[in-house]
């Protein structure tokens, strides 16, 4: 499609919302003018106005879709036939699925911890030096970059060529330099996961070092001040006060990051697709959504372990919500 | 100033190595894509700032070139199709000594013919017979490359590869995928902070539960949704506004609630105020909360454009892989597969899909920030 015709369906398609609302509030005001003993019908008509569009846009992609997966996880591939629990027990026989679970434990364990680690160590550096903000900058800025993006630079980062020729790839040529043989990285099991979670973690250092920047902020210089002159070392007041005083930081950065490794896809399915045992519950999900035409009822059992990962997070999150709603 | 003291120069290195290790990546494509595509493919990026010695074969041009002087013919040209200020310091007519002669010595070739090679790439071909291939022969060259940088790379993925196309393609899914969401859930939001209604509480629990749903529970009902709608209506299941309606559904959940945490820190007398003096809902969202919550706008605009940006999930599954639909993330997937080795199509495209992304972090980073940790503080 040309420029023109992409900037009038944009158009057309923002405009659209912005004229609903507008329509339907100059009407209700204009009627009311003429009628204004129908109060309560008013205000209620007023109030699905207000919510309706988001109510109806919740309920048809996150509510109903919720309960239609978890239906549909007992249904034959095509959905149509009821099979119980036929779906799961493949899952549990399924080699692929299996190495998915241990990848995906893997990646919950390590790439929350590093990232969550490196960007308090880094935030507490950049706070002492008074270049820190380029730094920190600098760290943050792979944040905006996206994940196929950061496969495609990392991928170049772990390129290989045999022993002979000349490296291109950085790692290579440093182990080329410090007198290793080449490898190709992305090709050994096991350890190929850790160089796939190092993306992830290059990139969410940055989150968590900008939250820890700003919650570094609200600890009280006094405090601080007072262990100095106690002749507490840097490093004992880092451990003493500083770690403490962010517990709910480092809580609630571990919990953004779980929910976002528990889905990791696109550095997957843009790196290895699965292949040399890296494969993940989002990425087999994604496979047999569209392999051999589509299996709903193997993907949704797929999508439906994702969903138990998030459950205690869920959990956690509306009890939360319920302490703070009583204050 | 602080004083230098062993703790601040230990501080110092330590962040310092951590800046390096994490601008190396980026730096290096940046670079790489910058870089002729021969020399990228054979050279690391790092070798780029000074000069490098690189091995070259080259071809002479045929008997269509040649002149006649005196007794003898002779080929006069220069073996570099454009001048890079390469310099040739040893030069072979042999695969099996492609570095036989010093540069401005006369090479013998097998038939007889002789030819000389001077350090900017120039030569002279003679012969005593009149030349009779049209093919040229092949010379070998060891040279000096100065670092050289051209923008080749991007002009041949913007209107060969089909990039420009996709980077439109991109604007188009997400600009409304941004702006719907913020239409939507400011008046959703308002709703929840402002106005009385029953089952407030249990919509807002339900806002708090969507937060953290994988939108993996709702790619296979949607798509099955979206079929049957195609199928019903005679219309493309996959198409723009039904993107933009997945994007704004699993952003709605964030959006709203970021609004509505700064909706809630707006004085409650404004409101009252508002109500007292006649103004209905409509005007009061329009003439008061509106203009007040433009920082917060701008704040959950960048997350939710660069997060629809950088999708690529959504992207594969509501949208065509034909080129007037495709997003870039997608593209620059389907290029990792077939391109795989042509890391100057590569870098390029990837340092393309992330140019806006890259200058809205640039000059927008306050915004960006403040909303990552408003959204974090509960998260």
């Amino acid at each position: 499609m040309s420029i023109f015709s992409l900037a009038i369906t944009v158009l057309i398609g923002v405009l659209f919302f912005v004229a609903f609302f507008h329509f339907s509030n100059f009407l209700l005001d204009y009627f009311r003018v003429k009628s204004s003993r129908k109060f309560a019908l008013e205000n209620s008509l007023r109030v699905v106005i207000f919510i309706g569009p988001a109510f109806i846009v919740l309920f048809v992609f996150i509510i109903y879709p919720v309960f239609e997966t978890i239906r549909l996880s007992f249904y034959d591939k095509l959905g149509e036939n009821f099979v119980g629990l036929y779906n799961y027990a493949w899952a549990i026989k399924d080699p692929d699925f299996k190495r998915s679970i241990i990848n995906n434990l893997g990646w919950l364990i390590v790439v929350p911890t590093l990232s969550t680690f490196f960007g308090l160590v880094i935030a507490n550096l950049a706070d002492r030096v008074w270049w820190g903000s380029i730094a920190k900058s600098i760290i943050f800025m792979p944040m905006a970059i996206s994940f196929v993006g950061a496969g495609v630079i990392w991928k170049f980062m772990y390129d290989y060529r045999g022993p002979g020729d000349q490296q291109i790839g950085l790692l290579n040529a440093i182990a080329v330099a410090l007198g290793f043989e080449p490898q190709a990285w992305l090709t050994i099991p096991i350890w190929n996961n850790f160089f796939l979670m190092a993306i992830m973690i290059w990139i969410q250092t940055g989150l968590a070092l900008v939250i820890f920047s700003a919650a570094l902020r609200t600890i009280p210089k006094e405090t601080l001040d007072a262990a100095r002159i106690d002749g507490a070392s840097e490093l004992k007041i880092f451990w003493k006060i500083i770690i403490p005083y962010l517990e709910q930081t480092i809580l609630v950065i571990w919990t953004i990051i779980t929910l976002l490794v528990l889905k990791v896809f696109d550095i997957i399915y843009a790196m290895t697709n699965g292949q040399w045992q890296t494969e993940v519950l989002a990425n087999l999900m994604y496979d047999w959504m569209f392999r051999g035409g589509g299996d709903t009822g193997r993907g949704s059992v797929l999508a439906f372990c994702i969903l138990i990962g998030v459950i205690p997070i869920l959990a956690w999150n509306l009890y939360k919500h319920r302490q703070d709603q009583k204050v | 100033m602080k004083k230098l003291t062993i703790t601040s120069i230990f501080s110092q290195l330590l962040l310092l190595i951590f800046v390096i290790a994490w601008i190396a990546p980026t730096f290096g494509l940046f670079i790489s894509s910058l870089r002729d595509k021969d020399v990228l493919a054979i050279s690391g990026w790092w070798t780029s700032f000074t000069t490098t010695e690189v091995n070259e074969i080259y071809r002479t041009k045929g008997n269509d070139a040649q002149i006649k002087e005196g007794e003898y013919y002779y080929i006069k040209s220069n073996l570099f199709r454009e001048n890079k200020g390469k310099e040739i310091f040893r030069f072979g007519v042999t695969s099996k000594n492609i570095d036989e002669y010093e540069v401005g010595e006369t090479a013998l070739f097998k038939d007889g013919t002789e030819i000389t090679v001077l350090e900017n790439g120039d030569y002279i071909w003679k012969s005593q017979n009149e030349f009779k291939k049209k093919k040229g022969k092949r010379v070998f060259v060891s040279a000096k490359s100065p670092p050289s940088f051209t923008l080749d790379n991007y002009k041949e993925v913007l209107f060969q590869e089909g990039l420009g196309q996709a980077f439109l393609n991109t604007f188009a899914v997400a600009l409304p995928a941004t702006l719907i969401p913020l239409i939507i859930c400011s008046f959703f939001a308002y709703a929840l902070t402002w106005m009385k209604f029953y089952g407030r509480d249990i919509l807002l629990a339900t806002i708090i539960a969507s937060l953290v749903v994988p939108l993996q529970m709702s790619l296979i009902p949607i798509l099955t949704i979206y079929n049957d709608f195609g199928a019903l209506f005679g219309v493309a299941a996959k198409s723009f506004p039904g993107i933009w309606m997945a994007h704004t559904g699993f952003g709605l959940a964030s959006t709203t609630f970021l609004l509505w945490n700064f909706l809630k820190s707006l004085p409650q007398e404004m409101m009252e105020a508002a109500k007292v003096d006649g103004a209905t809902h409509y005007d009061t969202f329009i003439k008061i909360v509106v203009p007040l919550s433009v920082p917060a706008f701008a704040s959950i605009f960048i997350l939710q454009f660069l997060w629809v940006w950088n999708d690529l999930l959504v992207g594969l599954v509501f949208l065509d892989k034909h080129p007037s639909e495709i997003i870039l993330t997608a593209k620059l997937k389907e290029l990792l597969g077939s391109r795989g080795e042509n890391w100057e199509i590569l870098t390029t495209s990837a340092f393309v899909s992330m140019a806006v992304p890259l200058f809205i972090f640039f000059s927008l980073q306050r915004y960006f920030i403040r909303g990552l940790v408003a959204g974090s503080i509960k998260g």
